[in-house]
């Protein structure tokens, strides 16, 4: 089981609380997780990725286990502590803007 | 009953106020998507509880909401908007070419006859347009494909089309405006556009008599003469009496003939509302004083309405979206600020009183007249 932390407009407009728990197959990489999140909620879509080019919005951050994901390749593997649900993978929004 | 209910879209979330005939006492509920830009709100004319919402964020990107219970409750539709083939180019601020790149909605306007059809009003220009209540969007790529689409330049705002006008007679004929590219009308339902700048001057453009480049403000026009224009352009007021063929100004005794909105009365076509900003470097009243100009001969002669608005050490802009008018008999006027007023004239704009005095900035005002 992949625990993710949305941020709180992303929790608002997905209408959930809290962590949010996703079954992913296969390796679990930022694509797989985010691919089963869009999956489990449609009304994400576009929101933490690019409709058409599937990047990461630009004041969106990845991070895992004290580390900034946010660089590196979207099919790379996620930490095992991820992969095993010992960690949450956070979806951070930056700290800019009013 | 009949009455009233003002949809309001701010920085940070939509309100929605109501109130009975009397215009006296106003419930507000809000606010809805807390957090989120909600650039513009508006309910489906042969359907008022059916209301669309733009929410966008410059961190989590566009969102389309949408009510069948008058704005109680909400559920997100499609949010892919896609620039229809290659997009192309339009130019930067710095002259040289920029890639089209979709930011946000500004403006939603639903169909007079189908509460299914709806237009959006993008940034980066374009008209997008959903016919199945909003379940997937399709760009009229004709608009950006008129040939002066690689001149368009943003305004200080962005490249936003800002205003769509349905014209009532002629289902095929839609008037859309840009900053800063201009004004423009499509007579076959969206195929095929044509700018409809003539008479517009603006300063520090090159060639007077420019096609594209003007940065409009706001169109407006009454049902019933769908062929008479209005037009707040950055500076002047314009009138258009051949549906945008031609312009002359008719900003006339106005203090200053910068600002954003205007509008028409519900009964009364050539009765209209601007509300003068003191200059495009100072975007608030002058003198401090908030006062809405009227002129009951369709431009020229105006005169100015304070009753009720604070008139000492006022200095919040009225954005381009922020005024509307309802259909009840005596004709209400709304507009919002960017101090988070919403003032309400329930006599023509002879008097104003605030609804709501605290809300974030005000981006848009759409009344709903309830039968």
């Amino acid at each position: 089981m992949i625990r993710v932390v949305l941020p709180t407009h992303l929790r608002m407009h997905a209408k959930v609380n809290g962590e949010v728990t996703l079954t992913v197959h296969g390796a679990i990489t930022q694509r797989s997780v985010l691919d089963a999140l869009e999956q489990q909620y449609p009304v994400l879509r576009g929101t933490i990725r690019d409709h058409t080019t599937q990047k990461r919005r630009p004041f969106l951050r990845f991070f895992a286990c004290q580390q900034d994901l946010s660089h590196q390749s979207p099919d790379a593997p996620l930490p095992e502590p991820i992969a095993s649900g010992a960690q949450p993978f956070l979806i951070v929004g930056a700290i800019a803007g009013g | 009953m009949a009455g009233v209910r003002i949809l309001v879209g701010t920085r940070k979330g939509a309100f929605v106020l109501t109130s009975d005939e009397g215009r006296k006492k106003w419930d507000v509920n809000g606010p809805h998507f807390a957090g989120w830009e909600i650039y513009h709100l508006k309910g489906s004319p042969v359907d008022p509880n059916r209301i669309y919402a733009s929410q966008s964020s410059g961190w989590f990107g566009q969102q389309i909401q949408r009510s069948d219970d008058g704005g109680k409750t909400w559920e997100p539709v499609d949010n892919t908007f896609v620039y229809d083939g290659v997009p192309g180019t339009h130019q930067w601020y710095d002259g040289t070419p920029h890639p089209w790149e979709f930011k946000r909605v500004w403006h939603l306007e639903p169909s007079l006859t189908d509460p299914d059809t709806v237009y959006a009003g993008a940034e980066d220009a374009a008209l997008f347009r959903t016919t199945d209540g909003g379940k997937s969007w399709t760009e009229l790529s004709g608009l950006r494909g008129h040939g002066s689409g690689a001149h368009w330049m943003p305004g200080a705002g962005g490249m936003c089309l800002h205003t769509i006008l349905l014209d009532p007679v002629d289902p095929k004929r839609i008037f859309i405006a840009i900053s800063a590219a201009g004004a423009f009308r499509t007579d076959d339902g969206g195929e095929t556009w044509k700018p409809i700048n003539r008479g517009l001057k603006s300063e520090h453009i090159p060639d007077p008599q420019a096609e594209v480049g003007h940065c409009v403000h706001r169109l407006a026009s009454h049902p019933a003469r769908p062929n008479v224009l209005f037009m707040q352009k950055h500076w002047d007021v314009m009138r258009s009496d051949d549906a945008g063929n031609s312009w002359h100004e008719v900003s006339g005794n106005l203090p200053t003939d910068f600002g954003f909105v205007i509008d028409v009365h519900a009964h009364e076509p050539e009765t209209i509302y601007v509300v003068p900003i003191k200059s495009d470097s100072e975007h608030f009243p002058a003198d401090g004083q908030l006062r809405v100009w009227r002129s009951r001969t369709g431009g020229n002669d105006w005169e100015a309405l304070s009753s009720g608005l604070p008139q000492a050490n006022c200095y919040v802009n009225v954005l381009r979206d922020a005024m509307s008018v309802d259909r009840l008999e005596s004709c209400g006027v709304y507009f919002g600020t960017t101090g988070g007023q919403v003032y309400a004239s329930a006599d023509a704009g002879d008097n104003w009183t605030a609804i709501v005095r605290d809300l974030p900035a005000v981006l848009s005002v759409e009344a709903q007249t309830l039968e």
